[in-house]
């Protein structure tokens, strides 16, 4: 047997492994664990659409909360004030988002760096003082915020003695649109349009050379960026139930850009190991102490990056190439790292 | 009060409030010409030295005591925390630096939280109330904290103008390599200016607390108006960083009096730093920069 075919063969029974246990999860735990996995799920999304912008396009956001908050009052308004159904306001949470992502895109074209970074670490500051402020509060119900009702399931049955009810049934909705959001992603990015993301984060002046167009790239993965967090956000409003200012501080943004270091910089999977850790760590280091999660975090990112700078995908890829099928055939199996593409952003100064 | 009057009462009270942006804004300066980053933890870390200072005046300590001890501590803070946690980062790519300083951030924020709890504190002002340097248009404590920054800005001046390790840290920003060259060691310099931004940063801090009160989120409001008078000024001119800190400080003050209130002073914030950044990406006072792509 060839080695791809051995290889494809793997993936797939992986693949078909995970859809099973994404399937029974929600069957084998209690209700609250339950919503803590639909949290995952949207975190995971959120974290992809992040790491669309930073991982892949090298454009730094430190803001990214501020989109989610976008994409969850964007949902919250057309369900509680113009009376949409749950799913529709998905679509059109994304399709706002994208326009506030590209317009956002637009100054971030004169910003590298560093100082694209402190925009949008303003942004995300500043985004709850706006939902508070008193000009929309008919809309967006000032620092109350909006209460939601959760989409209740279509049918009910009982499978391994737990009830389908509405947490439930928002896990398999919420696992759909991560599954469709995901399929985009790669979609997009396994491409030409993939390559071209991350040559402009590599060596904006050979992208531009080889005719890609550099600010229609640029902020259109803004706005795509953008639009995968703010779909994340309505999913989230109605995982919640709940959307207001102060759930929306500079907190989210940078727990968001923990989530997309410790998964892994420009990987899609990372997303869903990065979203994991921002939903289960803290919890278990509440634990400890109040401030214990930030701390870790804290310690983390920087543990990281002295030695992991490529997170949980990348360590996985290198033990994939080191001790998978077929790494004693790959004619690189004695200098594993060759093999594998180079850690987004680290290895160049951009 | 006749209008005027509370105008120039603004306008003053802007200006006490600048110095401190200014001083945060001449801090992050001072680290941005040595390493080119933005160190994103300057806000949390200026927190945490203003919570030892508390803790010392708590214990009894008379306060400019207490100031003095503070400063020495932080600029040994910034000095270690250079050296031990960012050397190995200094010719890393921005994302890493981005990361380690939200790190840094994090790990401030948790320890001030932690050490002291979140409960917002009261810090005593050294300039008392009631005083002779209460006038119409300052507060004691307003003209007194003016005058410190003043104190801190000359002797900086002082220490760079004047002085071997000055001339050698000017050496080490400017021109890394020829530093080396002449015998400068360029990254212990590096850890000195870490070490003075630390300082300025707590001397900051301790200014600020008395009006704000003290909890361990106290600078994230300031340390946006930091960067906002940075960029203003120019992120490269340590004058131009106090001179912006001075133009934010009035300009939020009259705009949150006058126009908008005061619920939107973080998106005023915002509209500076990328309105600076898109339409005068050199600030008023700074270096032209041109980038090929």
């Amino acid at each position: 047997m060839s080695d791809s075919a051995r290889r494809s063969r793997w993936f797939w029974l992986a693949l078909a492994l995970l859809a099973a246990a994404a399937l029974l999860l929600p069957f084998l735990v209690k209700n609250y664990r339950v919503f803590q996995f639909n949290l995952v799920l949207v975190y995971a999304v959120a974290i992809l659409g992040l790491n669309i912008l930073t991982g892949y396009n090298g454009q730094i956001s430190l803001g990214h909360g501020a989109f989610y908050a976008i994409g969850a009052y964007t949902a919250a308004i057309l369900m509680e004030r113009a009376g949409l159904p749950y799913w529709a306001t998905w679509p059109l949470a994304g399709v706002v988002c994208f326009i506030f992502g590209f317009l956002m895109g637009f100054p971030a074209l004169r910003l590298g760096g560093h100082y694209l970074a402190v925009a949008t670490l303003a942004l995300a500051l500043a985004v709850p003082q706006l939902l508070k402020h008193k000009a929309i509060e008919a809309y967006t119900g000032g620092v109350q915020g909006i209460v939601l009702t959760k989409p209740e399931p279509p049918f009910t049955f009982r499978f391994l003695g737990q009830p389908f009810n509405a947490d439930r049934w928002l896990y398999f909705v919420t696992l759909t649109v991560a599954v469709v959001m995901f399929a985009l992603a790669w979609n997009l990015l396994r491409g030409r349009v993939g390559r071209a993301l991350i040559a402009i984060r590599d060596h904006p002046i050979a992208a531009a050379a080889m005719g890609i167009n550099l600010p229609v790239f640029k902020s259109t993965a803004f706005g795509v960026s953008a639009a995968f967090t703010g779909v994340a956000g309505a999913l989230g409003a109605s995982v919640i139930a709940f959307v207001s200012p102060d759930s929306f501080t500079v907190t989210l943004s940078i727990f968001l850009l923990v989530g997309m270091v410790v998964g892994g910089l420009a990987t899609i999977p990372g997303a869903l190991f990065g979203a994991l850790f921002i939903q289960f760590v803290p919890n278990i280091a509440d634990e400890l102490s109040k401030s214990a999660p930030a701390a870790i975090y804290g310690v983390l990112l920087i543990a990281l990056m002295y030695l992991m700078p490529t997170g949980v995908m990348g360590f996985v890829r290198t033990l994939w190439l080191r001790h998978g099928p077929g790494a004693a055939r790959r004619p690189s199996a004695g200098v594993a790292t060759t093999g594998v593409p180079a850690p987004p952003a680290l290895t160049k100064e951009t | 009060m006749n209008a005027m009057e509370a105008l120039l009462h603004q306008i003053f009270s802007g200006l006490a409030n600048g110095c401190i942006y200014g001083s945060i804004a001449l801090a992050l300066v001072m680290i941005y010409q040595a390493t080119h980053h933005l160190n994103f933890a300057q806000g949390e870390m200026a927190t945490f030295s203003t919570f030892i200072a508390w803790a010392l005046i708590q214990r009894g300590m008379p306060y400019w005591g207490a100031f003095a001890l503070t400063f020495a501590i932080s600029f040994a803070g910034g000095l270690l925390v250079q050296r031990l946690v960012l050397r190995p980062f200094e010719r890393a790519p921005v994302l890493t630096n981005v990361n380690v300083f939200i790190g840094l951030l994090l790990i401030f924020n948790a320890l001030s939280g932690w050490i002291f709890d979140h409960t917002v504190k009261a810090f005593p002002s050294p300039f008392p109330q009631e005083s002779a340097m209460k006038t119409a248009f300052f507060s004691a404590h307003e003209l007194g904290s003016f005058l410190v920054m003043l104190g801190v800005l000359l002797t900086l001046y002082g220490f760079f103008r004047f002085t071997p390790i000055g001339l050698a840290m000017r050496a080490a920003a400017q021109n890394p390599d020829s530093a080396r060259l002449v015998g400068i060691r360029v990254s212990w310099m590096l850890a000195m200016g870490w070490g003075l931004a630390a300082g300025i940063g707590a001397v900051a801090g301790m200014m600020v607390a008395p009006v704000v009160f003290l909890d361990p989120n106290m600078m994230a409001g300031i340390l946006l108006y930091g960067f906002a008078a940075a960029l203003l000024g120019g992120v490269d001119n340590p004058w131009g960083a106090v001179a912006g800190g001075l133009i934010v400080g009035v300009l939020e003050n009259l705009l949150g009096a006058y126009v908008i209130g005061t619920e939107l002073k973080l998106t005023v914030a915002l509209v500076l730093i990328v309105g600076t950044l898109t339409l005068m990406p050199s600030g008023l006072f700074g270096k032209h920069v041109v980038t090929r792509v």
